[in-house]
Order: structure tokens, then sequence, then C-alpha cells
């Protein structure tokens, strides 16, 4: 028994928790549900969803990691722990900061929750988020008029023609059915290595792994002197 | 096939009270071309019933109601696909977000619809400046409008872009536009038309008038000629009072004549 992996992504304060609780609402009791968040700092959504739908949670904190990077180390241990608590599904919602990056895998069931209040570019600006994802989740239609709708469903066509878009008011349930639909259907989660759909970001930076020392020739990896046209790469 | 043009009726099925009573009527059937008014305190679920009928909702509110088309329940693409949707809904909402020109807006909007008529573009515009006192241009950002002019052009949008056969208008009168003129461009193309409103004038204007309280539909009411002395009253003190309002914008002060009626 493996449990369906369901990934949810989506800038902050998008609804995406609301979304969760939509799921857990439609799978519960009949489907035994394991949730995670990764979150940077703070989260108290795996305290809160653990209380009122008594289901197993657990919750990572990236702290100086890329909360995404975090996803990808312990994503295959939560989801050996969701089967140890035999859950049906485990829901993994992310911190969804940088927009550059997907955290969906390929045997995931990928959610990009965006709310309808954005910008109209920002289904432009997220648009990784939104290609690599199964569905689009646009939360909070009932804050915007019915035209303005259309023109933001009409900005996401933009960035993919594809994908499912659902669009909801997440806190009441509104067209949940047709989300619904699509996990009530999700086939078992397959045994086989797990891959992240989307390339991740070059791994260049050792500044990043660390390294302060200015001056390039402390550096590998891809460095850049001063007068040098281009980007070099210097083995270790 | 069915599609937005070939829509005959829509039954709202009852729902819910907010402590969870059921709701007092069986049900309620708008035909081709008929003009409801909804009333009630604020509060009292006027928005929610509209807002059901746009969503073409399937139990998945907070009202709980079922909304028919043709008597059936809708077809997802009415539910999913704008272009399919047989009905523009002009909320209450005042601030448009997006960071488009109006000239953008609109052209996406068309594109939403699957329209390829450029024209209609222009002609919302002109449809839009004939509501509201400060005209509108195609060059301007949408979110710097005025409440009055981006309600205008939300309704010139549903009557010429979304063109569907059903309008559901939330406080038409709210945000200073000239009502009046959205009424009579209504009644002429004969659209389906549903006001949810705190306006005299334009609840007496509909056939049929739902009267909401806690949540629930409490009475419907058809006053056919019943109301037809104090509806002329009506318009007369609605026409006074609109001069009043222009003469008041333009700037004039108003003095009382010795006869008292006029100003």
């Amino acid at each position: 028994m493996t449990a369906r992996l369901i990934t949810v992504a989506g800038p902050p304060s998008a609804g995406k928790t609301a979304v969760v609780r939509q799921i857990l609402k439609n799978l519960i009791p009949e489907f035994k549900v394991a949730y995670l968040k990764i979150d940077v700092v703070q989260a108290w959504e795996d305290e809160e969803l653990a209380e009122e739908f008594h289901i197993p949670t657990k919750k990572v904190y990236s702290g100086d990691m890329c909360p995404d990077h975090t996803g990808i180390l312990v994503l295959q241990d939560a989801v050996e722990w969701a089967n140890s608590v035999d859950a049906d599904y485990l829901i993994y919602e992310s911190a969804g900061l940088c927009l550059r990056c997907t955290p969906y895998t390929t045997h995931s069931f990928g959610l990009c929750v965006v709310p309808a209040v954005s910008g109209m570019h920002t289904p432009l600006k997220m648009a990784p988020m939104i290609t690599f994802a199964d569905a689009v989740i646009v939360t909070k239609i009932d804050l915007v008029s019915q035209a303005e709708k259309e023109v933001f469903r009409e900005a996401i066509r933009q960035v993919s023609s594809e994908t499912d878009i659902i669009e909801t008011d997440a806190l009441a349930g509104t067209n949940m059915r047709y989300l619904m639909k699509r996990i009530f259907e999700l086939s078992e989660t397959r045994n086989d290595a797990d891959q992240l759909r989307g390339s991740p970001p070059l791994g260049v930076c050792t500044v990043c792994i660390g390294k302060k020392d200015v001056g390039w020739q402390n550096h590998f990896g891809v460095i850049r002197p001063l007068d040098a046209p281009d980007t070099l790469f210097r083995g270790e | 096939m069915t599609s937005s043009n070939s829509i005959l009726s829509i039954t709202v099925l009852p729902g819910k009270s907010k402590n969870g009573t059921a709701e007092n009527f069986s049900e309620i059937i708008l035909s081709p071309g008929d003009v409801l008014s909804i009333v009630g305190a604020t509060g009292s679920g006027k928005t929610a019933f509209i807002n059901d009928i746009e969503v073409l909702a399937q139990g998945d509110t907070v009202t709980g109601r079922i909304i028919l088309v043709n008597g059936q329940n809708p077809p997802d693409d009415f539910i999913r696909d704008p272009s399919k949707k047989p009905i523009a809904m002009i909320t209450q909402n005042t601030k448009c977000l997006a960071d488009l020109t109006v000239h953008e807006f609109l052209e996406m909007h068309l594109r939403s619809r699957k329209i390829s008529d450029i024209s209609l573009l222009e002609k919302t515009i002109q449809t839009a400046n004939k509501f509201t006192g400060e005209k509108i241009a195609a060059g301007m950002r949408i979110c710097s409008l005025s409440g009055g002019q981006t309600r205008s052009l939300f309704i010139a949008d549903a009557v010429i872009i979304s063109n569907t056969p059903i309008i559901l208008l939330d406080e038409l009168e709210n945000a200073g536009i000239f009502k009046e003129k959205v009424i009579e461009e209504l009644r002429q193309l004969r659209k389906t038309t549903i006001f949810v409103t705190h306006d005299p004038y334009v609840a007496l204007l509909t056939d049929r008038r739902i009267v909401m309280e806690n949540g629930t539909v409490k009475c419907i009411l058809e006053p056919g000629d019943l109301e037809k002395d104090v509806l002329f009253r009506i318009s007369e003190i609605d026409k006074e009072l609109s001069a009043m309002r222009e003469r008041i914008r333009g700037g004039e002060l108003l003095f009382e004549n010795k006869g008292g009626t006029s100003v």
C-alpha cells in the first residue's frame, strides 16, 4: 500500500491551506491522509490540521536552506512515513517562495494555488510553477468581478494553454468537486525512483554553500573575473 | 449541442439558512426576458443568491443551493469555460485590480470569450461612457478608474463582450452611475436580469421581487398592476432627485421655491 502524493505549491497567502482543508473535508473519513508542511521560519498549519481533522502531520523548517531543496531531500522519507501510518494520501504543502522552482515530482499530483487578486502578470512571473502543475487552483474568486476573473484565467492560459484551471472560493469550497474528481482518480504512487519535474536552478554558487572569501581565485564552478567577456568554468 | 444561446430557463432549488434550516420555497424559475429584483436588509443573503447563479452552484456554496439550466444540471463547460458561460454578473466590487489598460483588459476578455470581433472593444467603451459622468479612455489604467467608471465599464463589458442571456447586477444604484440608462439598455436587449437593490424605484420596476431574510428567501412577490400608482409616483420622485443630484454635482446651490415642489 503506497500513499498517493499530492504536492501543493503557490505563493504565500495564496490559500494553499484553505485548499488542503477542502481536500481533507472530502477525503476524510473514507480515506486516511497524512500531511507534511515545509516552511522557512514559522508554520502552524500542521498543528491546526492535526487538531481539526485528527490526522498525522509533520512539519520541517528549512531555515537557511531553500524550502523546495529541503522538500527534495526529505520527500522520500515522508512517503515512507505516510506508508508507515497507513495513509492513502500524503499531502505535501510547500512554502512556495521564489517561484523559480517547482516542487512537483513525477509521481505526485501537482497543484499550483494562485489567488485571483494577484496582478495580471503574476502567471508569467510564476510560469514554471504553473506550467508543470497538473491543475491550477485560482482562489479568492469571490473578491473579484466576473470579467476580471475571466481575464485572469486568460493570463494563465498565456502561460499554459493546457493545464486544468479550477476557480474556487476555497473557504466555501466552490467548484472543489472538479479537483476532488481528479484526486479520487489518482492511481497509487509508483515505487520506482521519483524525480523533480522541472529543472532546478544551476548549482553555481559557492557563496551559497558558505565560502565567504572575496575574489574569484577563491571560488570554483562558474566564475567571473572583472574584465572577462563572459563567465568561465573552473573545476575544483 | 447546448450553447449559451439556447438557454431556456434557470431554476434555483432551495438551500439552507445560516442556522441550517431548509429554505421555504420549492423552486424559482427564471425564463428568458424575466426581470427580477432581490431586496432585503444588508446581510440577508441577496448577494449570495445571485452569486449562486453566477457560479451555477451545485450545493457547493455557503447557501447549499443548486442551480439548474433548462431543468437539468448544467454541463461542465458552462461552469468552467468562460466562452460558454451564459451568465454575466456585475458585483458590488468597484475596484479592478488588474494592472492593465482598459484596452488591454477588454482585449484579454475578448480573447477569453473567444471573440475575434475587435470592434466590440470600442463599442464597450462607448456604451460604458453612456453610464458615467467622467469619460473612460482606452489608454487609462483600469486600476486607476473611479468606482463609477469601473462599474460602468463592467456593465458595458457584460452587455457587449460577454453578451450573455442572463445578467446579474449587484446594487446598480451605488457608485453614482446613470442607473436609468443602464435599465433602459438592458430592457432594449431583452436580457433576463436580476437586480439586487435597495432602491425603491429599481425594485418596483421589476416584475418579480424576491425578499431575503437571514440568508434565505422569505417570500416572492408578483405585484402585477397593484403597485402601478406608487411606481408612477416613485419615478417622479426619482426624476426630481436625479435632477437635483446633477445640479449639486455641477456645483449649483439649490433653493426651495415658494410652491415647495421644484428646485
